[in-house]
């Protein structure tokens, strides 16, 4: 078991004749991933490195091909607008790569894929992967191993540096789900979390997150109703300077300035145990496994 | 990015805010002039991305053009938080009788947004949201529909309690909104929105803050940035397509990936030092960047040593290897470098800094404690 994609998961990717799209596509055949369609309006009865079936539209792709999930690498502009074509053809993972999606454009996705039923991961995100079945998105597969624990991100290479680590030290993974760094998001820690609570296969997760909003402080309070699974937290930016990443005026919405201290004494309240550098997470999974 | 209170102006009256008039200016002898266009006693404002303008000095009244040359003459030029005063807005002092706040920002929680105001206006929005938060209204806005004009109405009943103040209010906040969807903000600001004696409604200051993200198809908003109100070296990074804050540490890095990034400079806290700096290089792994990061970093006299963290995903280790021969070999770096690599092609990439006599490792916490420990002038 696993959480969102699995063996079974048949991807299709919007964008795939781009130039991130192209690398990623072949990398993600590589690793084992079912690609069975790809999207690029105008190049639809092509085929993609002389296999994989390109379509002018989602709703065709899907149609022909029954992809259950989209992973996208369009430029900004037109991300808004393929994560919303995806929604409205029956795809329920949609999973988004792009980095620079105007915030505004999301206020306006992320009803719309609720209202369609399906899941959106990111935008600006590194994607997910389980080991040794599928890989959606641009984590190296290389540095994942399948085991027993979930890990959630917000941001990519930080969560590379901590799955590389956990890989080295014999702690393989079960899914790792980057959700995205971006102020509007699909899909929360707390999203991730109960799906992890809920997977047999995980036996614990890690925890990435960073300053800024108050999703951390959201999740570990789930951690403390309703989880089971051990889950250790780490969070980046306790050097970061007030007030550059993130506007005062969004701190007092939440009603909370979002700093790295506030977070961990969260955790710390909520019974998670704290990795203060990537390299803790390695004896602290160990305990915990 | 940041556009000053003159520009944030300048959208609001075009969607038909009531404002003050007002005139920019970089000299004494013009602040004379328009002080005496308009007529009657002018507020002289100091044009800089910095808060707590008023505190630092930066905002004076004067009654007469000669008194407005003279404050001209001491805020032009004067620094705020670091930054240079090198324009001031002269404008038209309002009589006010009645402070309030009306602010739009994105919420993360409710992701959509949300409407702010407060009838505690004129001071820090902050203050009153830990002292008197129930005199905050929050008002979460339907992207399907936009502001509605009963959400509208509501606010400006929570504000004034008087029908034609409230009205004159309502309309402000949907014009208010419709400046900051067509900006592309991610922050929008009336404080304060001021009553006269004459029952007038009217905003005194405006800031807006626009999404980076919505520059690219808004040349009109892009073109409204004003570099020479940027730190110079966090300039140059943009230029390069680097992010780049200047701290005020001792140990620079450069690193991919904005949350390794900010992970990297609480490491090297946590092992005794002070980060100069967060760089995110990015996902690609153009040599061109590496060489441009360098050249910023070492442009900081407070830097005495360096440390590269490289995590190889997208990014290509052999191609950040190649940058850093590139780069030092055309400006000789004068501290200590600690090279931190691994991932894609790291095998190549090791090999190609041992070529050029460079040392590196795999292992992130090895080489913060050596850079940190360089840093403070420690063994080589």
């Amino acid at each position: 078991m696993s959480i969102y994609i699995d063996k079974s998961s048949r991807v299709l990717i919007q964008g795939i004749t781009g130039r991130d799209g192209s690398f990623h596509a072949r990398q993600m055949r590589e690793y084992g991933t079912a690609v069975v369609a790809g999207v690029t309006p105008g190049k639809g009865g092509q085929k993609f490195d002389g296999e994989v079936p390109i379509f002018n539209t989602v709703a065709d792709a899907v149609e022909e091909t029954k992809a259950n999930v989209s992973v996208i690498y369009v430029p900004p502009p037109f991300a808004a607008d393929a994560m919303m074509e995806a929604a409205a053809a029956g795809v329920k993972l949609i999973v988004c790569i792009t980095e620079g999606v105007p915030v505004l454009d999301m206020t306006r996705v992320y009803p719309f894929v609720k209202e369609h039923g399906a899941r959106l991961i990111g935008p600006n995100c590194p994607g997910l992967i389980t080991p040794g079945e599928s890989k959606v998105g641009i984590i190296p597969g290389g540095i994942c191993v399948p085991g027993s624990v979930g890990v959630v991100s917000r941001s990519g290479t930080l969560t590379y540096e901590v799955v590389d680590q956990l890989t080295r030290a014999g702690i393989g993974q079960s899914t790792c789900v980057g959700i995205g760094g971006d102020p509007i998001n699909g899909t929360s820690f707390i999203d991730v979390l109960e799906a992890f609570e809920n997977d047999p296969k995980t036996r614990a997760i890690a925890m990435m997150g960073e300053i800024g909003g108050t999703d951390e402080q959201e999740a570990a309070r789930f951690v403390h109703d309703r989880m089971k699974k051990p889950v250790i937290g780490f969070i980046a930016g306790q050097t970061a300077p007030p007030g550059r990443r993130m506007g005062h005026a969004g701190a007092i919405i939440s009603g909370s300035a979002g700093t790295a201290a506030e977070k961990l004494e969260a955790f710390e309240k909520a019974g998670m145990g704290i990795a203060r550098r990537p390299k803790d997470f390695v004896e602290l999974l160990k305990a915990r496994l | 990015m940041n556009i000053h209170e003159y520009q944030a102006k300048d959208i609001l009256r075009r969607e038909g805010v009531p404002i003050p008039p007002g005139e920019i200016a970089t000299t004494p002898a013009q602040v004379e002039q328009i002080a005496r266009r308009i007529g009657g006693m002018v507020v002289v404002k100091a044009q800089v991305h910095a808060g707590g303008r008023g505190k630092a000095g930066g905002v004076k009244l004067a009654k007469t053009p000669a008194e407005a040359a003279d404050v001209a003459k001491k805020i032009l030029g004067m620094h705020i938080k670091g930054l240079v005063v090198e324009k001031v807005l002269v404008t038209a002092a309002a009589d006010i009788e009645t402070e309030a706040y009306v602010g739009i920002i994105i919420d993360r929680a409710s992701k959509r947004a949300v409407f702010m105001v407060s009838p505690a206006g004129g001071i820090d929005i902050e203050e009153v949201a830990v002292t008197d938060p129930h005199k905050i209204m929050r008002l979460p806005v339907d992207p399907r529909y936009g502001l509605q004009p009963f959400e509208a109405m509501r606010m400006g009943f929570f504000l004034y309690g008087d029908i034609a103040k409230a009205r004159a209010a309502a309309r402000i906040m949907q014009q208010l909104y419709r400046a900051f969807i067509d900006s592309g903000a991610s922050l929008a600001e009336i404080n304060p929105l001021v009553t006269t004696p004459d029952d007038e409604v009217i905003a005194v200051d405006a800031k807006m803050v626009i999404d980076d993200n919505e520059l690219d198809r808004r040349p009109d908003i892009a073109a409204l940035r004003d570099e020479s109100a940027e730190e110079t070296s966090e300039l140059q990074a943009r230029r390069a397509n680097l992010t780049f804050i200047k701290l005020e540490g001792n140990v620079g890095c450069i690193v991919n990936g904005a949350g390794l990034a900010m992970a990297t400079m609480d490491l090297v806290k946590y092992y005794g030092g002070e980060p100069a700096n967060f760089l995110d290089i990015g996902g690609s792994s153009n040599p061109e960047k590496v060489v441009n990061a360098l050249r910023i970093i070492t442009a900081d006299p407070e830097v005495k040593a360096i440390l590269f963290n490289i995590f190889g995903g997208i990014t290509r280790t052999d191609d950040v290897a190649n940058g850093i021969v590139t780069a030092t070999r055309q400006n000789p770096l004068t501290v200590p470098l600690v090279i931190r690599l691994t991932g894609t092609n790291e095998d190549a990439a090791l090999e190609i800094l041992a070529e050029h006599g460079f040392a590196a490792t795999r292992d992130m916490d090895d080489a913060v404690q050596k850079v940190v420990a360089l840093a403070k002038g420690g063994a080589k």
